[in-house]
Protein backbone atom coordinates (compact mmCIF):
# COMPACT_ATOMS: atom_id res chain seq x y z
CA UNK A 1 0.00 0.00 0.00
CA UNK A 2 1.62 3.47 -1.19
CA UNK A 3 0.73 6.77 -0.35
CA UNK A 4 2.18 10.20 -0.06
CA UNK A 5 1.03 11.60 2.85
CA UNK A 6 0.04 15.69 2.62
CA UNK A 7 -0.99 18.38 4.37
CA UNK A 8 -4.54 17.61 4.63
CA UNK A 9 -5.69 19.17 7.41
CA UNK A 10 -4.34 22.68 6.17
CA UNK A 11 -6.22 22.32 2.43
CA UNK A 12 -9.51 21.40 4.80
CA UNK A 13 -8.94 24.82 6.50
CA UNK A 14 -7.55 26.62 3.32
CA UNK A 15 -10.80 25.20 1.03
CA UNK A 16 -13.50 26.28 4.13
CA UNK A 17 -11.44 29.79 4.44
CA UNK A 18 -12.09 30.58 0.51
CA UNK A 19 -15.85 30.66 0.48
CA UNK A 20 -16.35 34.29 0.77
CA UNK A 21 -19.79 34.86 2.42
CA UNK A 22 -20.74 35.35 5.83
CA UNK A 23 -20.98 32.12 6.02
CA UNK A 24 -17.21 32.00 5.70
CA UNK A 25 -16.71 33.01 9.29
CA UNK A 26 -18.43 30.04 10.60
CA UNK A 27 -16.90 27.29 8.24
CA UNK A 28 -13.21 29.15 8.90
CA UNK A 29 -14.05 28.18 12.87
CA UNK A 30 -15.23 25.16 12.32
CA UNK A 31 -12.54 23.79 9.98
CA UNK A 32 -9.96 25.37 12.33
CA UNK A 33 -11.80 23.03 14.97
CA UNK A 34 -11.63 20.06 12.98
CA UNK A 35 -7.62 20.65 12.45
CA UNK A 36 -7.50 21.03 15.83
CA UNK A 37 -8.91 18.05 16.70
CA UNK A 38 -7.02 15.97 14.04
CA UNK A 39 -4.24 17.08 15.54
CA UNK A 40 -4.95 15.48 19.14
CA UNK A 41 -3.83 12.23 17.97
CA UNK A 42 0.03 12.28 17.58
CA UNK A 43 1.22 15.25 19.67
CA UNK A 44 4.59 16.11 18.67
CA UNK A 45 4.40 16.57 22.71
CA UNK A 46 5.01 12.79 23.07
CA UNK A 47 8.82 13.24 21.77
CA UNK A 48 9.68 15.90 24.52
CA UNK A 49 7.93 14.08 27.18
CA UNK A 50 10.21 10.96 26.12
CA UNK A 51 13.24 13.26 25.91
CA UNK A 52 12.78 14.43 29.43
CA UNK A 53 12.24 11.31 30.64
CA UNK A 54 15.40 10.04 29.73
CA UNK A 55 16.95 13.13 30.87
CA UNK A 56 15.39 12.90 34.06
CA UNK A 57 17.02 9.17 35.05
CA UNK A 58 20.28 10.03 33.08
CA UNK A 59 23.06 10.58 34.96
CA UNK A 60 24.82 14.36 34.26
CA UNK A 61 26.40 17.24 35.04
CA UNK A 62 29.40 17.74 36.97
CA UNK A 63 28.28 15.80 40.01
CA UNK A 64 27.42 12.95 37.50
CA UNK A 65 23.47 12.94 39.15
CA UNK A 66 20.51 12.00 37.90
CA UNK A 67 17.38 13.88 38.72
CA UNK A 68 15.13 10.99 40.18
CA UNK A 69 15.40 12.51 43.98
CA UNK A 70 14.55 16.13 42.86
CA UNK A 71 11.93 17.64 45.18
CA UNK A 72 8.92 19.04 43.19
CA UNK A 73 7.31 20.07 46.45
CA UNK A 74 5.47 16.45 47.24
CA UNK A 75 8.75 14.63 47.93
CA UNK A 76 12.04 13.45 46.45
CA UNK A 77 11.37 11.51 43.59
CA UNK A 78 7.32 12.34 43.58
CA UNK A 79 6.67 13.38 40.00
CA UNK A 80 2.99 12.40 39.82
CA UNK A 81 0.52 15.34 41.02
CA UNK A 82 3.82 17.36 41.67
CA UNK A 83 2.35 20.02 38.45
CA UNK A 84 -0.87 20.74 39.47
CA UNK A 85 0.34 22.03 42.94
CA UNK A 86 3.48 24.27 41.20
CA UNK A 87 3.92 27.43 41.83
CA UNK A 88 4.06 26.62 45.91
CA UNK A 89 7.02 27.85 48.30
CA UNK A 90 9.61 25.89 48.93
CA UNK A 91 11.63 25.96 52.02
CA UNK A 92 15.11 24.97 50.95
CA UNK A 93 15.29 28.00 48.53
CA UNK A 94 12.86 30.48 50.70
CA UNK A 95 11.02 30.64 47.92
CA UNK A 96 7.63 30.25 45.46
CA UNK A 97 9.21 28.53 42.29
CA UNK A 98 7.24 27.33 39.50
CA UNK A 99 8.08 23.88 37.50
CA UNK A 100 10.87 25.30 35.37
CA UNK A 101 12.86 27.37 38.10
CA UNK A 102 12.00 24.09 40.61
CA UNK A 103 13.56 21.62 38.00
CA UNK A 104 16.98 24.27 37.56
CA UNK A 105 17.19 24.11 41.63
CA UNK A 106 17.41 20.61 41.03
CA UNK A 107 19.65 20.69 38.22
CA UNK A 108 21.86 22.75 40.54
CA UNK A 109 21.65 21.08 43.80
CA UNK A 110 21.83 17.65 42.32
CA UNK A 111 23.90 17.57 39.32
CA UNK A 112 26.02 20.76 39.63
CA UNK A 113 24.79 23.10 36.97
CA UNK A 114 24.75 26.53 37.33
CA UNK A 115 21.08 28.28 37.96
CA UNK A 116 22.38 31.54 36.48
CA UNK A 117 23.96 29.77 32.83
CA UNK A 118 20.80 27.92 32.08
CA UNK A 119 18.62 31.15 33.46
CA UNK A 120 20.60 33.27 30.59
CA UNK A 121 20.45 30.65 28.27
CA UNK A 122 17.66 31.18 25.04
CA UNK A 123 14.95 29.10 25.09
CA UNK A 124 15.05 25.89 22.38
CA UNK A 125 19.02 26.17 23.31
CA UNK A 126 21.35 23.88 25.48
CA UNK A 127 20.39 23.11 28.92
CA UNK A 128 17.24 25.33 28.42
CA UNK A 129 15.79 22.85 25.63
CA UNK A 130 16.52 19.93 28.74
CA UNK A 131 14.28 22.18 31.34
CA UNK A 132 11.43 22.20 29.04
CA UNK A 133 12.16 18.32 28.14
CA UNK A 134 11.49 17.85 31.73
CA UNK A 135 9.20 20.43 32.27
CA UNK A 136 6.67 18.53 29.77
CA UNK A 137 7.43 15.06 30.99
CA UNK A 138 6.66 16.22 34.65
CA UNK A 139 3.73 18.01 33.71
CA UNK A 140 2.62 14.52 31.56
CA UNK A 141 2.61 12.58 35.06
CA UNK A 142 -0.56 14.89 36.36
CA UNK A 143 -2.66 14.76 33.16
CA UNK A 144 -6.39 14.80 34.13
CA UNK A 145 -5.63 15.54 37.51
CA UNK A 146 -6.95 18.95 38.63
CA UNK A 147 -4.78 22.22 40.03
CA UNK A 148 -4.75 22.69 43.39
CA UNK A 149 -2.22 25.03 44.52
CA UNK A 150 -1.37 26.22 47.91
CA UNK A 151 -2.31 29.53 49.41
CA UNK A 152 -1.03 28.86 52.65
CA UNK A 153 2.06 30.64 52.65
CA UNK A 154 2.46 34.38 53.06
CA UNK A 155 4.74 34.24 50.21
CA UNK A 156 2.03 31.80 48.37
CA UNK A 157 -0.62 34.60 49.34
CA UNK A 158 1.97 38.07 48.45
CA UNK A 159 2.48 36.15 45.10
CA UNK A 160 -1.09 36.06 44.41
CA UNK A 161 -2.01 39.79 45.15
CA UNK A 162 1.23 40.94 43.44
CA UNK A 163 0.20 38.47 40.57
CA UNK A 164 -2.86 39.89 40.02
CA UNK A 165 -2.27 43.71 40.32
CA UNK A 166 0.57 43.06 37.88
CA UNK A 167 -2.12 41.48 35.50
CA UNK A 168 -4.07 44.89 35.16
CA UNK A 169 -1.11 46.78 35.31
CA UNK A 170 -1.37 48.97 32.20
CA UNK A 171 2.21 48.99 30.09
CA UNK A 172 4.16 49.29 27.09
CA UNK A 173 3.57 51.81 24.22
CA UNK A 174 0.17 50.22 23.64
CA UNK A 175 -0.96 50.55 27.02
CA UNK A 176 -1.65 47.25 27.16
CA UNK A 177 -2.52 45.13 30.21
CA UNK A 178 -2.49 41.42 30.38
CA UNK A 179 -6.54 42.02 31.23
CA UNK A 180 -6.07 43.81 28.13
CA UNK A 181 -6.80 40.45 26.14
CA UNK A 182 -7.56 38.29 29.26
CA UNK A 183 -9.80 40.16 31.29
CA UNK A 184 -13.07 39.37 29.66
CA UNK A 185 -15.62 36.52 28.44
CA UNK A 186 -16.08 35.63 25.36
CA UNK A 187 -13.20 37.54 23.19
CA UNK A 188 -10.65 36.63 20.52
CA UNK A 189 -7.89 38.32 19.08
CA UNK A 190 -7.76 37.46 15.72
CA UNK A 191 -9.28 34.10 15.22
CA UNK A 192 -7.74 32.86 18.84
CA UNK A 193 -9.90 32.68 21.10
CA UNK A 194 -9.11 34.24 24.44
CA UNK A 195 -9.46 32.83 28.05
CA UNK A 196 -10.23 35.04 30.37
CA UNK A 197 -7.62 34.75 33.12
CA UNK A 198 -9.10 36.74 36.02
CA UNK A 199 -11.30 33.89 37.03
CA UNK A 200 -11.56 29.65 36.28
CA UNK A 201 -11.47 29.53 32.29
CA UNK A 202 -12.56 25.71 32.63
CA UNK A 203 -10.66 22.52 32.16
CA UNK A 204 -7.67 22.10 29.46
CA UNK A 205 -7.98 25.90 29.09
CA UNK A 206 -5.49 28.61 30.14
CA UNK A 207 -3.25 27.58 32.43
CA UNK A 208 -4.22 24.04 32.42
CA UNK A 209 -2.62 24.18 28.89
CA UNK A 210 0.47 24.64 28.76
CA UNK A 211 3.46 23.27 28.60
CA UNK A 212 2.44 22.51 24.91
CA UNK A 213 3.63 22.02 21.43
CA UNK A 214 2.82 24.54 19.24
CA UNK A 215 2.35 23.23 15.65
CA UNK A 216 2.95 26.61 14.05
CA UNK A 217 6.61 27.12 15.16
CA UNK A 218 7.06 23.00 16.22
CA UNK A 219 8.02 24.21 19.19
CA UNK A 220 7.42 23.25 23.16
CA UNK A 221 6.67 25.86 24.93
CA UNK A 222 6.15 26.18 28.87
CA UNK A 223 4.77 28.62 31.07
CA UNK A 224 8.24 30.51 31.17
CA UNK A 225 7.99 30.96 27.35
CA UNK A 226 4.24 31.58 27.19
CA UNK A 227 4.71 34.72 29.12
CA UNK A 228 7.61 35.95 27.46
CA UNK A 229 6.27 36.31 24.64
CA UNK A 230 2.66 37.39 25.92
CA UNK A 231 4.90 40.67 27.27
CA UNK A 232 6.97 40.90 23.64
CA UNK A 233 3.64 40.82 22.05
CA UNK A 234 2.31 43.75 24.84
CA UNK A 235 5.69 45.81 23.34
CA UNK A 236 6.77 44.92 26.96
CA UNK A 237 10.33 45.17 27.92
CA UNK A 238 11.26 41.36 28.35
CA UNK A 239 10.68 39.59 31.89
CA UNK A 240 13.60 38.19 33.40
CA UNK A 241 13.35 34.55 33.24
CA UNK A 242 12.12 32.84 36.28
CA UNK A 243 11.37 36.53 38.03
CA UNK A 244 9.34 37.33 40.10
CA UNK A 245 6.58 38.53 37.83
CA UNK A 246 6.21 35.31 36.04
CA UNK A 247 6.25 33.46 38.92
CA UNK A 248 3.18 36.40 41.04
CA UNK A 249 1.76 35.84 37.65
CA UNK A 250 1.58 32.12 37.52
CA UNK A 251 0.31 32.03 40.76
CA UNK A 252 -2.83 34.20 40.21
CA UNK A 253 -3.77 32.10 37.28
CA UNK A 254 -2.84 28.79 38.44
CA UNK A 255 -4.52 29.49 41.89
CA UNK A 256 -7.27 30.95 39.23
CA UNK A 257 -7.22 27.92 37.87
CA UNK A 258 -8.55 25.74 40.84
CA UNK A 259 -9.97 22.53 40.26
CA UNK A 260 -10.02 23.01 36.45
CA UNK A 261 -8.06 19.69 34.79
CA UNK A 262 -4.56 20.07 33.68
CA UNK A 263 -4.76 18.66 29.85
CA UNK A 264 -0.91 19.05 29.87
CA UNK A 265 0.87 18.30 27.77
CA UNK A 266 -1.48 20.45 24.90
CA UNK A 267 -1.56 21.27 21.43
CA UNK A 268 -1.70 24.59 20.14
CA UNK A 269 -2.16 26.25 16.56
CA UNK B 1 21.05 7.86 15.12
CA UNK B 2 17.96 10.07 14.99
CA UNK B 3 15.65 10.65 18.45
CA UNK B 4 13.39 7.69 18.62
CA UNK B 5 10.09 7.69 17.27
CA UNK B 6 7.03 7.07 19.51
CA UNK B 7 5.11 4.01 18.00
CA UNK B 8 1.46 2.46 19.56
CA UNK B 9 0.06 -0.62 17.92
CA UNK B 10 -3.49 -1.89 19.08
CA UNK B 11 -5.87 -4.28 17.91
CA UNK B 12 -9.15 -4.71 17.73
CA UNK B 13 -10.90 -7.47 15.94
CA UNK B 14 -9.68 -8.22 12.87
CA UNK B 15 -7.86 -4.82 12.52
CA UNK B 16 -4.51 -3.11 13.76
CA UNK B 17 -3.73 0.16 14.59
CA UNK B 18 -0.78 1.73 14.27
CA UNK B 19 -0.16 5.34 15.71
CA UNK B 20 3.93 6.49 14.60
CA UNK B 21 5.20 9.96 15.91
CA UNK B 22 8.20 10.43 13.78
CA UNK B 23 11.03 13.11 15.52
CA UNK B 24 12.56 14.59 12.02
CA UNK B 25 12.82 18.64 10.87
CA UNK B 26 10.99 17.98 7.81
CA UNK B 27 12.84 20.87 5.96
CA UNK B 28 11.30 21.21 2.18
CA UNK B 29 14.14 22.93 0.68
CA UNK B 30 11.56 25.76 -0.89
CA UNK B 31 12.15 27.82 2.28
CA UNK B 32 14.67 30.61 2.14
CA UNK B 33 16.85 31.95 4.96
CA UNK B 34 17.08 36.15 6.15
CA UNK B 35 19.87 36.08 3.41
CA UNK B 36 17.35 34.54 0.69
CA UNK B 37 19.26 31.50 0.36
CA UNK B 38 17.69 28.88 -0.13
CA UNK B 39 17.94 26.22 3.05
CA UNK B 40 19.00 23.02 1.91
CA UNK B 41 15.61 20.23 2.21
CA UNK B 42 16.39 17.47 4.82
CA UNK B 43 13.13 15.34 5.09
CA UNK B 44 12.33 11.90 5.18
CA UNK B 45 11.80 9.86 1.79
CA UNK B 46 10.61 6.53 2.38
CA UNK B 47 8.87 4.83 5.50
CA UNK B 48 8.15 1.09 5.75
CA UNK B 49 6.14 -0.80 8.47
CA UNK B 50 6.30 -4.18 8.55
CA UNK B 51 4.35 -7.24 10.92
CA UNK B 52 6.47 -9.70 11.51
CA UNK B 53 8.58 -9.14 8.93
CA UNK B 54 5.78 -8.85 6.43
CA UNK B 55 5.80 -5.54 4.82
CA UNK B 56 2.29 -3.46 6.02
CA UNK B 57 2.66 -0.45 4.61
CA UNK B 58 5.11 1.57 2.23
CA UNK B 59 4.90 5.25 2.35
CA UNK B 60 6.62 8.14 -0.02
CA UNK B 61 6.86 10.90 1.85
CA UNK B 62 8.10 14.57 0.87
CA UNK B 63 9.23 18.19 1.92
CA UNK B 64 5.70 18.67 2.10
CA UNK B 65 5.15 16.45 4.87
CA UNK B 66 5.17 18.86 7.93
CA UNK B 67 7.86 18.58 10.79
CA UNK B 68 7.70 15.73 13.62
CA UNK B 69 5.29 13.72 11.16
CA UNK B 70 2.21 11.75 12.45
CA UNK B 71 1.35 8.48 10.83
CA UNK B 72 -1.78 6.29 12.20
CA UNK B 73 -2.42 3.11 9.48
CA UNK B 74 -4.34 0.04 10.01
CA UNK B 75 -3.70 -3.80 8.65
CA UNK B 76 -5.80 -6.51 9.10
CA UNK B 77 -4.44 -9.66 11.06
CA UNK B 78 -2.15 -9.01 13.50
CA UNK B 79 -2.59 -9.88 17.16
CA UNK B 80 -1.40 -9.08 20.79
CA UNK B 81 2.05 -9.79 21.42
CA UNK B 82 3.12 -9.17 17.73
CA UNK B 83 5.64 -6.89 16.57
CA UNK B 84 5.43 -4.09 14.76
CA UNK B 85 8.43 -2.52 13.49
CA UNK B 86 8.60 1.23 11.25
CA UNK B 87 11.66 2.36 9.50
CA UNK B 88 12.23 5.75 7.56
CA UNK B 89 14.89 6.91 5.32
CA UNK B 90 15.83 11.01 4.86
CA UNK B 91 17.46 12.03 1.51
CA UNK B 92 20.25 12.90 3.46
CA UNK B 93 20.64 8.70 4.35
CA UNK B 94 20.01 9.16 7.80
CA UNK B 95 17.91 6.16 9.16
CA UNK B 96 15.20 4.95 12.03
CA UNK B 97 14.03 1.68 13.32
CA UNK B 98 11.89 1.67 16.16
CA UNK B 99 9.28 -1.24 17.19
CA UNK B 100 6.61 -1.71 19.19
CA UNK B 101 4.15 -4.70 20.36
CA UNK B 102 1.04 -4.86 19.01
CA UNK B 103 -1.23 -4.39 22.67
CA UNK C 1 21.28 26.82 53.14
CA UNK C 2 19.68 23.46 54.61
CA UNK C 3 16.66 24.12 56.63
CA UNK C 4 15.56 20.73 58.90
CA UNK C 5 12.86 20.40 59.88
CA UNK C 6 12.14 17.06 62.58
CA UNK C 7 8.76 15.84 62.80
CA UNK C 8 8.49 16.86 66.71
CA UNK C 9 8.74 20.29 65.57
CA UNK C 10 6.74 20.32 62.44
CA UNK C 11 3.09 20.64 64.22
CA UNK C 12 4.66 23.62 65.96
CA UNK C 13 6.15 25.31 63.10
CA UNK C 14 2.56 24.92 60.98
CA UNK C 15 0.66 26.32 63.23
CA UNK C 16 2.46 29.82 64.07
CA UNK C 17 3.29 30.18 60.38
CA UNK C 18 -0.70 29.31 59.99
CA UNK C 19 -1.10 32.25 62.59
CA UNK C 20 0.58 34.82 61.26
CA UNK C 21 -0.30 34.34 57.27
CA UNK C 22 -3.03 36.17 56.88
CA UNK C 23 -3.80 38.34 53.78
CA UNK C 24 -0.62 40.39 52.96
CA UNK C 25 -1.80 44.43 53.13
CA UNK C 26 -3.30 46.42 49.98
CA UNK C 27 0.26 48.95 50.94
CA UNK C 28 2.78 45.95 50.82
CA UNK C 29 1.09 44.65 47.77
CA UNK C 30 1.38 48.06 46.20
CA UNK C 31 4.95 48.54 46.93
CA UNK C 32 6.08 44.85 45.98
CA UNK C 33 4.62 44.70 42.82
CA UNK C 34 6.33 48.27 41.74
CA UNK C 35 9.41 46.72 43.08
CA UNK C 36 8.93 43.79 40.85
CA UNK C 37 8.08 46.01 37.53
CA UNK C 38 11.66 47.26 38.82
CA UNK C 39 13.70 43.84 39.16
CA UNK C 40 11.89 41.54 36.94
CA UNK C 41 12.31 43.25 33.97
CA UNK C 42 14.61 43.91 31.40
CA UNK C 43 15.20 46.57 28.12
CA UNK C 44 15.75 43.97 25.31
CA UNK C 45 16.18 45.66 21.67
CA UNK C 46 13.99 48.54 21.36
CA UNK C 47 11.94 47.83 24.26
CA UNK C 48 13.42 49.80 27.23
CA UNK C 49 12.33 50.10 31.07
CA UNK C 50 11.13 53.48 30.44
CA UNK C 51 8.15 51.87 29.04
CA UNK C 52 6.98 50.45 32.23
CA UNK C 53 6.46 54.64 33.22
CA UNK C 54 3.16 54.59 34.62
CA UNK C 55 1.37 58.24 33.24
CA UNK C 56 -1.60 58.99 35.55
CA UNK C 57 -4.00 57.57 33.02
CA UNK C 58 -2.62 53.66 33.44
CA UNK C 59 -1.64 54.68 36.69
CA UNK C 60 -5.37 55.01 37.40
CA UNK C 61 -7.00 52.75 35.02
CA UNK C 62 -5.06 49.53 36.18
CA UNK C 63 -6.59 49.93 39.69
CA UNK C 64 -10.13 50.64 38.33
CA UNK C 65 -9.81 47.19 36.50
CA UNK C 66 -8.72 45.59 39.07
CA UNK C 67 -11.40 46.64 41.55
CA UNK C 68 -14.10 46.93 39.33
CA UNK C 69 -14.88 50.59 40.39
CA UNK C 70 -14.68 52.81 37.35
CA UNK C 71 -13.08 56.37 37.77
CA UNK C 72 -15.02 58.76 39.16
CA UNK C 73 -16.26 61.47 36.94
CA UNK C 74 -13.71 64.12 38.12
CA UNK C 75 -10.68 62.14 37.30
CA UNK C 76 -11.72 60.36 34.18
CA UNK C 77 -12.83 64.04 32.90
CA UNK C 78 -9.33 65.32 33.43
CA UNK C 79 -7.51 62.23 31.81
CA UNK C 80 -9.78 62.66 28.73
CA UNK C 81 -9.03 66.52 28.45
CA UNK C 82 -5.40 66.12 29.28
CA UNK C 83 -4.66 63.50 26.11
CA UNK C 84 -6.95 65.63 24.21
CA UNK C 85 -4.45 68.22 24.43
CA UNK C 86 -2.05 65.53 22.91
CA UNK C 87 -4.05 65.15 19.25
CA UNK C 88 -1.70 66.82 16.80
CA UNK C 89 -3.86 67.54 13.40
CA UNK C 90 -2.55 66.44 10.27
CA UNK C 91 0.19 69.40 9.14
CA UNK C 92 -1.13 69.33 5.36
CA UNK C 93 -4.79 69.40 6.43
CA UNK C 94 -5.70 66.07 4.56
CA UNK C 95 -8.08 63.94 6.59
CA UNK C 96 -8.11 60.96 4.11
CA UNK C 97 -5.18 59.19 2.55
CA UNK C 98 -4.89 55.82 0.55
CA UNK C 99 -7.71 52.83 1.61
CA UNK C 100 -5.72 50.57 -0.17
CA UNK C 101 -2.77 51.39 1.99
CA UNK C 102 -4.64 51.50 4.97
CA UNK C 103 -6.28 48.21 4.43
CA UNK C 104 -2.59 46.94 4.57
CA UNK C 105 -1.77 49.06 7.88
CA UNK C 106 -4.50 47.39 9.72
CA UNK C 107 -3.28 43.92 8.30
CA UNK C 108 -0.09 44.44 9.80
CA UNK C 109 1.19 43.59 13.05
CA UNK C 110 4.77 44.77 12.81
CA UNK C 111 6.81 47.00 14.64
CA UNK C 112 7.62 48.05 18.45
CA UNK C 113 8.62 44.40 19.70
CA UNK C 114 11.73 43.57 21.18
CA UNK C 115 11.86 41.85 17.75
CA UNK C 116 11.52 44.14 15.77
CA UNK C 117 13.58 47.21 15.02
CA UNK C 118 14.33 50.80 14.90
CA UNK C 119 13.66 50.78 11.19
CA UNK C 120 10.81 48.44 11.01
CA UNK C 121 7.47 49.93 9.48
CA UNK C 122 4.94 49.66 12.17
CA UNK C 123 1.76 48.33 11.45
CA UNK C 124 -1.35 49.04 13.12
CA UNK C 125 -2.46 45.71 14.54
CA UNK C 126 -6.42 46.87 13.87
CA UNK C 127 -7.90 43.44 12.62
CA UNK C 128 -6.37 41.76 16.10
CA UNK C 129 -9.35 43.88 17.80
CA UNK C 130 -11.83 45.39 15.16
CA UNK C 131 -13.79 43.84 12.27
CA UNK C 132 -13.07 45.93 9.24
CA UNK C 133 -13.80 45.35 5.86
CA UNK C 134 -16.45 42.01 4.77
CA UNK C 135 -13.82 40.23 2.71
CA UNK C 136 -11.42 39.70 6.05
CA UNK C 137 -13.05 36.65 8.23
CA UNK C 138 -9.94 36.51 10.68
CA UNK C 139 -10.87 39.41 12.86
CA UNK C 140 -10.86 39.70 16.67
CA UNK C 141 -13.81 40.96 18.91
CA UNK C 142 -11.97 43.02 21.47
CA UNK C 143 -13.06 45.90 19.84
CA UNK C 144 -16.48 46.55 18.56
CA UNK C 145 -17.03 45.98 14.66
CA UNK C 146 -15.66 48.89 12.02
CA UNK C 147 -17.76 47.33 9.26
CA UNK C 148 -19.47 50.37 7.30
CA UNK C 149 -17.80 52.33 9.79
CA UNK C 150 -18.67 55.62 7.62
CA UNK C 151 -21.64 54.60 5.90
CA UNK C 152 -23.53 54.06 9.11
CA UNK C 153 -22.54 57.41 9.96
CA UNK C 154 -23.65 59.08 7.31
CA UNK C 155 -20.22 59.98 5.43
CA UNK C 156 -21.27 60.05 2.15
CA UNK C 157 -19.03 63.19 1.50
CA UNK C 158 -16.07 62.86 3.77
CA UNK C 159 -14.40 66.33 3.03
CA UNK C 160 -18.05 67.85 3.32
CA UNK C 161 -18.87 69.89 5.90
CA UNK C 162 -21.71 67.92 7.07
CA UNK C 163 -18.84 64.83 7.30
CA UNK C 164 -16.55 66.90 9.57
CA UNK C 165 -17.32 66.42 12.92
CA UNK C 166 -17.02 62.56 12.31
CA UNK C 167 -13.59 63.01 10.93
CA UNK C 168 -12.28 65.08 13.16
CA UNK C 169 -13.55 62.64 15.88
CA UNK C 170 -12.03 59.57 14.07
CA UNK C 171 -8.72 61.39 13.80
CA UNK C 172 -8.68 62.48 17.05
CA UNK C 173 -9.89 58.81 18.25
CA UNK C 174 -7.04 56.79 16.27
CA UNK C 175 -4.07 59.41 17.29
CA UNK C 176 -5.20 59.17 21.43
CA UNK C 177 -8.26 57.24 21.96
CA UNK C 178 -8.13 58.14 25.94
CA UNK C 179 -9.07 61.97 24.61
CA UNK C 180 -12.49 60.28 24.55
CA UNK C 181 -12.67 57.38 26.85
CA UNK C 182 -10.06 57.54 29.85
CA UNK C 183 -9.25 54.15 30.24
CA UNK C 184 -9.89 52.97 26.27
CA UNK C 185 -8.18 49.87 25.55
CA UNK C 186 -7.82 51.00 22.42
CA UNK C 187 -3.80 51.75 22.12
CA UNK C 188 -2.74 56.02 21.39
CA UNK C 189 -2.39 55.49 17.74
CA UNK C 190 -1.05 58.76 16.71
CA UNK C 191 0.59 59.91 20.51
CA UNK C 192 2.78 56.85 20.80
CA UNK C 193 4.46 56.94 17.45
CA UNK C 194 2.78 53.59 16.91
CA UNK C 195 1.79 54.88 13.32
CA UNK C 196 3.14 58.21 11.35
CA UNK C 197 0.28 60.69 10.20
CA UNK C 198 0.49 59.57 6.77
CA UNK C 199 -0.71 56.04 8.10
CA UNK C 200 -3.11 57.36 9.96
CA UNK C 201 -4.43 59.38 6.55
CA UNK C 202 -5.16 55.99 5.19
CA UNK C 203 -6.28 54.27 8.12
CA UNK C 204 -8.98 56.77 7.74
CA UNK C 205 -9.62 56.69 4.42
CA UNK C 206 -10.05 53.02 5.04
CA UNK C 207 -13.26 54.05 6.99
CA UNK C 208 -14.22 56.90 5.75
CA UNK C 209 -13.42 56.58 1.89
CA UNK C 210 -17.20 56.08 0.45
CA UNK C 211 -14.69 53.83 -1.92
CA UNK C 212 -13.37 51.78 0.59
CA UNK C 213 -14.27 48.00 0.93
CA UNK C 214 -15.52 49.20 4.21
CA UNK C 215 -18.04 51.33 3.40
CA UNK C 216 -19.40 48.83 0.41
Amino acid sequence: MKFVASRVALAVVALSAAVGTAHAQGTAAEGIAKYREMLQDGNPAELFEMKGEELWKQKRGPKMASLEQCDLGKGPGVIKGAFVELPKYFADTGRVQDLETRLITCMETLQGFKSEDIAKTAFGRGEMANVTALATYVATASKGMRFNLSQKHAQEKMMYETGKQLFFTRGGTHDFSCASCHGSDDKRIRLQDLPNLTKNPGDGIGFAAWPAYRVSNAQMWGMQLRLNDCFRQMRWPEPKFGSDATIALSVYMGVNAKSAESIVPAIKR
Amino acid sequence: MADPMRIRAAVAGDETTVRVLMSHIMEPGTRRDAAGALIPGHFIRDVEATHNGKVVLEAAFSGAVAQNPFLSFKFKGGAKGDKVVVKWVDNKGDTRTDEAVIA
Amino acid sequence: MKKIHSLVLLPVVAIVLSACSSAPSPADVNKATADMLKSSFQARGIAGLNRLNQDQANAECAVADATGKPLDEKMSKAIEEANMKTVKWPTDGKFLGDWKEGEKIAQSGRGLTWTDTATTENGGNCYNCHQISKEEISFGTLGPSLYNYGKLRGVTDPNSAGGKAIVEYTWGKLWNARAYNACSQMPRVGHMAILNQKQIQDVMALLLDPASPVNK
